[in-house]
């Protein structure tokens, strides 16, 4: 208590009161540090915003604030209401006031909304559940939230913005003073997201105070008192919107200001003539028919060319992908694909990957792999049609194949009989890559082809991406990281909401251009699909 | 014991169960007075269970697939009364008997495989429902009677391989059977070790290949002249047996369709995102299973001269424990038809020599149960521990073997101590395109 007083007094005096405050907090995964000494400062009744890139930090610090990283497993410290914060599980945190709201909602979906309020809180009277409190309650909270339903609705019977606040009256039912919101608006639509706005300022109002993650600048700009903005795991800078003046353009250069440095190889792009053209792709969400996930989107790749798609989290980049690739997402409902002068019907994946597409997924482990395959049958798994007689496998080509690509693509292993689960993240990457070189694809959609893995086996696989395009693929790479996109595309594509906002070339790129194009939501004008 | 390992194949689990059994079988010779390994009782081992063995070639496939198919038993019930009272009140001669049972093993496997692949209702739920479905068929077609089958069916149920050629104190044609077999295993492991050398790939040194053969043969060749210096030589139903493993072991581990299966069950999103139809490959597990569970039911009619209503019951258990013992994992992705048959041979010397013993049904049944607890307890053991589990090249190498993979066994323990840093990033990352 008395190390800290200094400091507390110091801030206290000049900005009021101090609700938390994060020291020097460094968390470290194996091999990586997440957090570097990161500060915060949040005063109590303020909507605090954290921004930054994807990756930069934001969820593994509100981790370490909840308790989900119990004490011990960082270094740091942690002021709550001037006390140092010993949190060795999400229940102490939330004991103490602390409650956060995740981005994937923790609700249960059969269950009603009176009893996801109170799952884990339940209200008892002599040990079993009071259902008349239960429910009385729960209709309080939902008045509070502005959520008018019966608190015996089932919560799969309501919408996501609907399900926003039932998580919000969960967390005033647990006497919260501090509410984390990570992505509170990702999934929710545009009046949706203003009435949660409301809720918030409603709250700050009664004294609560908010942490919110977001990417959504507008949204920041709109509510926040204040917005701390991580970078690669450092605290870069707290903004106090009220005294700093803080625009869009101010906090995007706070994000992405970062030095671009060699982290690319040299590559001298050889471009030829459009060759792959997807035009007005529209498609619906498998399960969710009233919403569409690509909204009339044409894009076009020529040969030799590295074709980035730029977008937020949920943008739908990967949806559009995926789609392209042999319907293997959602429903489509319109939209050609030409490929050489020929439209193509592809109905499966089996049909992109004989018309010469391959995709490699965002998702390596849970898409990508079958984490208990050998490397060798990895690599001809999307193609075995090229290594049988018949319908019968040749063991002896498979494992010529494999040596072949292990030695391009400089896989390090043992042998090529190794478990793809014993690998790191860049070498099964390199692994995920041979399976698709193996299929001898034209045109290559690589998303988030550099995600978990280190700065080493990056450069090696830009280097790939880039050797790739020179013989003369077309090569899309779909991407979080915006430097990565400008090092290595030669055209880049912003997606905002499954709606491709605009086009920009090599020479007229650059982050914040990019960053303002994929936050440009045409709700409200979406009858001008902005192609800049 | 590295020795050892390096003849056999580092797989743990495999190497267990192929001891588990030879121990085994030690053990009841010795404790029944030699009475186990009589030629006779041999021969009963293998009538006595090869229908069981048939099922559980089916049901591994349907187990790495990511399945499981409780209908089998009732399935074989099913089938064994329409073709006995075909045989009978129809009066169709018995090969075209055995031919209409396989016919409606496959509708049977139809029926089930539309509504596990294209209504994509879980197998565990639509098996249920076949078991109760076809036990009343069983029923409801044969009246609650037994009807006996005649002599010419019995062949693939207890039939043996006839006496031809000079009189040699020995059944030539099963001593030339095992001849052939040891023949056909020297011949291919020298085939593929030439291939492997030729491209470059590392062989085992040509020492431990040899021991290896050695073995086998010997093992091949000992079982053979057993059987053949008994009264009857090899039995039909084995032979059925042997002409399966070699297929469905070929299947499972050296064609697409086995290379889809596994993948299907290993990672069915990434299968498909690779291009594998996995509704197609559902299908064809589901149906194929039927398929051998008539097959199954017409050799145990054989067997037992007769159909009746109570056929197959709790088959469907002894499948899937043969399965689990023979190193199957219940997640999916992994196993393989030859360890199967072997877990399924660890059963049925422990019944046959606890049987020899006169311990009674009741004791028998716990201790296979607790067999079946310890041998899959032995495999989540050895995972947890992280020890390499590669499997067996011996199997591998006598074509049976399964697709088996050095990682298989053990990425499974991988899954679950997933690295805080690859979780960071992945709830960062929303993944958006999975279905939910």
């Amino acid at each position: 208590m008395s190390d800290d007083a200094p400091a507390r007094t110091g801030k206290s005096s000049a900005s009021g009161d101090v609700i938390l405050e994060m020291r020097h907090i460094t968390k470290e995964f194996p091999g990586v540090k997440a957090l570097d000494e990161v500060d915060m400062v949040v005063r109590r009744g303020e909507i605090h915003a954290i921004c930054g890139e994807n990756g930069a930090g934001k969820s593994t610090l509100m981790k370490v604030l909840s308790g989900l990283y119990p004490l011990g497993s960082y270094e740091g410290e942690i002021h709550f209401e001037g006390e140092l914060a010993r949190f060795h599980t999400i229940r102490d945190s939330e004991h103490s006031g602390i409650v956060i709201i995740h981005q994937e909602l923790a609700l249960i979906p059969e269950l009603s909304i009176a009893e996801n309020i109170f799952l884990g809180n339940e209200q008892t009277h002599r040990g079993s559940i009071d259902w008349v409190t239960t429910r009385a309650k729960a209709a309080q909270l939902l008045e509070r939230v502005g959520l008018h339903e019966d608190p015996t609705t089932r919560i799969k019977d309501i919408g996501v913005g609907k399900q926003q606040l039932v998580e919000i009256a969960k967390a005033l039912s647990k006497d919260v003073r501090l509410l984390i919101l990570d992505e509170p608006t990702a999934a929710l639509n545009e009046s949706d997201s203003q009435h949660l706005l409301e809720i918030m300022s409603g709250l700050r109002q009664d004294g609560v105070t908010c942490i919110m993650i977001s990417h959504k600048l507008n949204e920041i700009e709109q509510i926040s008192d204040a917005i701390t903005i991580i970078r690669d795991g450092r605290t870069i800078e707290t903004l106090r919107v009220h005294e700093d003046g803080v625009d869009e353009n101010r906090i995007i250069r706070g994000m992405v200001g970062r030095d671009l440095g060699s982290r690319f190889p040299e590559h001298t792009p050889d471009i030829g003539e459009v060759f792959f053209e997807v035009k007005d792709w529209r498609v619906q969400h498998p399960v969710r028919a009233d919403r569409l996930v690509c909204k009339d989107a044409s894009f076009f790749v020529r040969r030799g060319e590295i074709v980035g798609f730029a977008g937020l989290m949920g943008a739908g980049r990967t949806e559009l992908m995926r789609s392209v690739f042999g319907r293997s997402y959602g429903n489509l409902l319109g939209g050609t694909i030409v490929k050489d002068g020929q439209e193509l019907r592809l109905g499966h994946v089996r049909d992109a990957i004989d018309a010469g597409l391959a995709y490699v997924t965002e998702d390596r482990k849970s898409l990508g792999l079958n984490l208990l395959d050998d490397i060798k049958t990895t690599t001809v798994s999307a193609k075995l049609s090229r290594i049988t007689e018949g319908l019968v496998v040749n063991e002896a080509l498979e494992f010529r194949y494999a040596e072949q690509y292990r030695k391009e693509l400089r896989t390090k292993t043992p042998d090529v009989e190794e478990g793809v689960a014993k690998l790191s993240g860049g070498n099964q990457q390199k692994v995920v890559l041979a399976k698709w070189l193996f299929t001898e694809p034209d045109l290559l959609i690589l998303d988030e082809p550099t995600r978990g893995i280190d700065v080493g086996a990056k450069f090696e696989i830009y280097g790939i991406i880039q050797r790739l395009a020179s013989e003369g693929k077309g090569v899309i790479v779909v991407s979080s990281e915006l430097p990565e996109l400008l090092g290595l595309s030669d055209r880049i594509y912003t997606i905002c909401e499954g709606e491709i906002t605009g086009c920009l070339d090599k020479g007229e790129a650059n982050q914040e251009s990019l960053m303002r194009l994929m936050t440009t939501t045409t709700n409200g004008r979406s009858e001008t699909p902005a192609a800049s | 014991m590295n020795v050892v390992r390096k003849i056999f194949g580092g797989d743990t689990r495999q190497l267990g169960m192929v001891l588990a059994l030879v121990a085994l079988i030690v053990f009841f010779q010795w404790k029944t007075g030699g009475l186990t390994l009589k030629p006779d009782n041999v021969n009963n081992i293998i009538q006595g269970n090869a229908y069981i063995l048939v099922l559980a070639i089916g049901m591994v496939l349907v187990i790495i697939a990511g399945h499981i198919d409780l209908s089998v038993g009732s399935i074989s019930a099913f089938v064994g009364i329409v073709v006995a009272i075909a045989i009978r009140d129809w009066g169709i001669p018995w090969p075209l008997g055995i031919l209409l049972g396989l016919a409606l093993g496959v509708l049977v496997g139809i029926w089930q495989g539309f509504w596990v692949a294209r209504v994509g209702i879980p197998a565990f739920i639509v098996t249920l429902a076949g078991m109760l479905l076809f036990r009343g068929a069983n029923q409801y077609v044969g009246q609650s009677t037994t009807v006996p089958v005649p002599t010419g069916f019995r062949v693939i149920g207890s039939g043996a391989l006839p006496e031809v050629g000079p009189s040699t104190g020995y059944n030539n044609l099963t001593v030339l059977l095992g001849i052939v077999g040891c023949a056909a295993i020297v011949v291919g492991s020298l085939r593929s070790r030439t291939r492997l050398t030729k491209i470059g790939a590392h062989v085992e040194e040509s020492w431990v290949m040899w021991t290896r053969l050695a073995l086998i043969c010997a093992a091949i060749m000992g079982a053979m002249m057993l059987i053949a210096s008994g009264r009857r030589g090899f039995p039909v139903s084995g032979l059925i047996l042997v002409v399966l493993v070699l297929v469905y072991g070929f299947v499972a581990s050296k064609t697409i369709l086995g290379r889809h299966i596994y993948a299907v069950g290993g990672n069915r999103h990434a299968a498909e995102l690779s291009g594998v139809k996995s509704r197609a490959i559902n299908f064809f597990v589901i149906a194929n299973m039927s398929t051998l569970a008539a097959l199954a039911g017409m050799m145990f009619v054989a067997r037992s001269t007769a159909s009746g209503p109570f056929d197959g019951v709790g088959w469907e258990l002894d499948a899937i424990a043969a399965v689990f013992i023979g190193g199957a994992a219940v997640t999916g992705g992994v196993g393989t038809v030859v360890g199967s048959i072997v877990g399924g041979l660890v059963m049925a010397v422990l019944n046959n020599g606890l049987q020899l013993e006169g311990v009674g049904a009741d004791k028998t049944q716990m201790i296979k149960g607790l067999v079946l607890l310890i041998a899959v307890a032995f495999d989540v053991y050895n995972k947890s521990q992280g020890k390499p589990s590669i499997t067996a090249l011996l199997l591998r190498n006598v074509r049976g073997g399964g697709g088996s993979d050095d990682g298989k066994a053990q990425a499974e323990s991988h899954l679950d101590e997933q690295n805080p840093a690859e979780a960071e990033t992945r709830s960062t990352s929303a993944t958006v395109g999975e279905d939910r």
